[in-house]
């Protein structure tokens, strides 16, 4: 069976600059895939090819088994929600959402029942008449949303949609997005910069860099097991050793940086390599006292940062390594690690991950 | 004292400009309705003012005999109206049609590019408008330059005429008052967000559709602007129609001028004026008034 959308090889040159890089993907109907990148990473321009508005230089796109090489915007069956939502300021929120209904010239008495279904759908009903600039910046997000969902795409391409929106509304609205795309089954693909929205909203992530898509996959995988550097690095924070292997130890590898530490790694280890050892801030424990597990070490405590849910630590362990650590303050703690100067941190060899190179 | 120069400073910004047009625009028109009030004489002024302040103290005395004068003879001043308005109407419909795409064009452009091509539509106001005249009518003479080469290309024997007509005044018209009606365009489409273009292309718009539900209702502004501009001086046109136009385009600006120096009748050319005046505040109160109702 022939996946629902098939990106193959795609690439896109400004002059001499490559914007996106050979990026490959397939996606089944009714997922939720976010692109995840820092700004310039080409996440935008693919996103802007898929709607239409610029040409692949190379490769292919195709959705639902059709070729769309040569199909206008106008003509796809894919609609997208601009970062700026880019409502129509001369029409009504009403006339707004009907708009693609009524470029497809639907029999008026269905585009009116379709406008009040949708404005139902994104909790706007009885906003109809409202112009855009009377309403706030959740709402006009709703809006764009209820516009874009319209003409039933297969395919909703959404632009940062969360950007413009403040911290707490924008929490209850990915939740709400996940909803509607749940409830009606679209195809949605989330361009996005932010990695906790990427996170939250998505059945599956493509994290790019520098026009490639580096790694695909869920989030828990793309957390848990990133498969380069720079994944590890822009989703989640995280500290980095640089460890030279020394041998096998049972389970584990015993490996040294600055202090001797067991972490788990491939069969493809040799003796004398050089890597990157990674560990999450929130897989280590801070404590006052040495408890003796594995790969414990003393630290001083350089600088923190209250979360309220927790505490963010900066350490600096022997010769000069750095590590992030985070307690959640609903574990109990033998001391109020804040006030310390020094301490002691350990973690599981399980909890660390090898990146080659 | 800083407060002070600040305070100061901003009542000079906006009581500069107050004054200027107190003086030297509402001052003259006052004076204007004063004479159109006033009865005619054979002596310097050559009116008997209205409302004066002399010897006797103030007084007042209006009369109406110049407005019953045109009233009474309105078939006379009529056509003349009617021309004026006409002229000026075409001439504010050519320039916008002349003017948008062009508008939209420099809007469009790269940023570097609009200066250069914004610097070109407004260099012709650094010519007196009278040498652009004289200009045109040298190329479109019997004997200028477009018949020269129509003669020389073989296109036609005998010289087209094209002063005197319709077509030269309409050229003058476009040629003077084209940047009024650009620049206002120019700056509400300059401003149009290109995602709105192109979300209304996404939602399954195409070229015509666009502009006609997006592009256009969103210049309206620069549409009314523009046309305000150019169909004010337009109605009052005088040297345009009497440099290019043949003899029987009477405009209103002529009549005027006529009945001032001709006929050394101030009373009743001020009361035209008045008359002119009117017809021209029309339009641009039904422009607020529309203005206001896209608003709401």
């Amino acid at each position: 069976m022939t996946p629902f959308i098939r990106i193959q090889n795609i690439s896109k040159k400004f002059g001499k600059l490559l914007a996106v890089d050979d990026v490959s993907f397939n996606l089944e109907r009714g997922e939720l895939f976010s692109l995840l990148g820092p700004s310039g990473c080409g996440k935008t321009t693919l996103l802007r090819m898929l709607a239409g508005f610029e040409k692949p230089s190379e490769g292919y796109i195709e959705i639902d088994g059709q070729d769309m090489a040569n199909v206008d915007p106008a003509d796809r069956p894919v609609n997208i929600m601009f970062q700026s939502y880019a409502l129509f300021p001369h029409m009504s929120v009403s006339n707004n959402i009907a708009y693609g209904l009524k470029r497809a010239s639907l029999p008026s008495d269905e585009i009116k029942a379709r406008v009040e279904e949708l404005l139902r759908l994104v909790h706007l009903s009885g906003m109809g008449a409202r112009k855009p600039s009377t309403l706030s910046g959740g709402q006009r997000q709703r809006v764009a949303l209820a516009r874009a969902l319209a003409r039933r795409p297969k395919l909703l391409l959404l632009d940062e949609p969360l950007a413009a929106l403040d911290k707490k509304l924008r929490s209850e609205t990915q939740f709400e997005l996940v909803n509607i795309q749940e409830q009606l089954g679209t195809t949605f693909i989330v361009v996005t910069h932010d990695q906790e929205e990427a996170m939250t909203l998505s059945t599956r992530i493509g994290v790019m860099d520098n026009g490639k898509l580096v790694q695909t996959g869920t989030p828990n995988e793309i957390y848990e097991k990133p498969e380069t550097r720079f994944v590890a690095d822009f989703v989640g924070d995280i500290s980095f050793l640089e460890a030279t292997v020394i041998q096998r130890a049972g389970k584990y590898w015993l490996m040294k940086a600055a202090t001797l530490i067991h972490a788990t790694g491939s069969s493809t280890l040799t003796s004398g390599m050089k890597v990157s050892l990674a560990i999450r801030p929130e897989k280590i424990t801070l404590t006052s006292q040495p408890t003796g597990q594995l790969n414990e070490f003393p630290v001083e405590i350089e600088d923190w940062a209250f979360y309220g849910a927790g505490t963010q630590y900066k350490v600096i362990g022997p010769d000069g390594i750095k590590l992030k650590v985070y307690q959640s303050h609903n574990q109990p703690s033998q001391a109020n690690p804040r006030q310390l100067e020094t301490g002691f941190v350990h973690f599981s060899p399980d909890a660390t991950f090898i990146l080659e190179g | 004292m800083h407060s002070f120069l600040q305070k100061f400073g901003r009542l000079l910004v906006i009581w500069l400009p107050l004054g200027w047009l107190g003086i030297f625009f509402m001052l003259p028109l006052v004076e204007m309705v004063n004479v159109s009030l006033s009865e005619a004489r054979r002596a310097v002024p050559p009116y008997n003012p209205a409302f004066q302040i002399g010897k006797d103290g103030i007084s007042f005395q209006p009369a109406v005999d110049n407005y019953l004068l045109i009233y009474e003879y309105w078939e006379d001043y009529l056509w003349p109206a009617v021309n004026s308005v006409r002229l000026a109407f075409f001439s504010t419909l050519y320039c916008l049609l002349f003017a948008y795409p062009m508008a939209w064009w420099i809007a469009r452009s790269n940023k570097s590019l609009q200066h250069i091509l914004l610097v070109l539509i407004l260099m012709p106001f650094w010519t007196s408008s009278l040498l652009r005249m004289y200009a045109l009518i040298g190329l479109l003479n019997p004997n200028g330059v477009i018949n020269d080469f129509l003669i020389w290309a073989g296109i036609t024997v005998t010289p087209i005429q094209m002063m005197q007509t319709d077509f030269s005044i309409y050229s003058g018209m476009i040629l003077t008052y084209l940047p009024l009606m650009i620049l206002p365009l120019y700056a509400s489409l300059v401003r149009l967000d290109n995602s709105v273009l192109e979300a209304a292309a996404d939602l399954g718009a195409k070229n015509w559709d666009i502009f006609r539900t997006i592009i256009l209702p969103l210049s309206m502004p620069g549409v009314i602007a523009g046309c305000l501009l150019v169909f004010i001086p337009a109605v009052g046109e005088f040297v345009i129609p009497a440099l290019l136009g043949g003899p029987e385009q009477l405009m209103l600006g002529k009549v005027i001028w006529t009945e001032f120096f001709r006929n050394r009748d101030w009373p009743v050319a001020a009361a035209i004026a008045i008359i002119l005046i009117a017809i021209i505040i029309l339009p641009i109160v039904y422009a607020r008034y529309q203005d206001k109702e896209s608003i709401s």
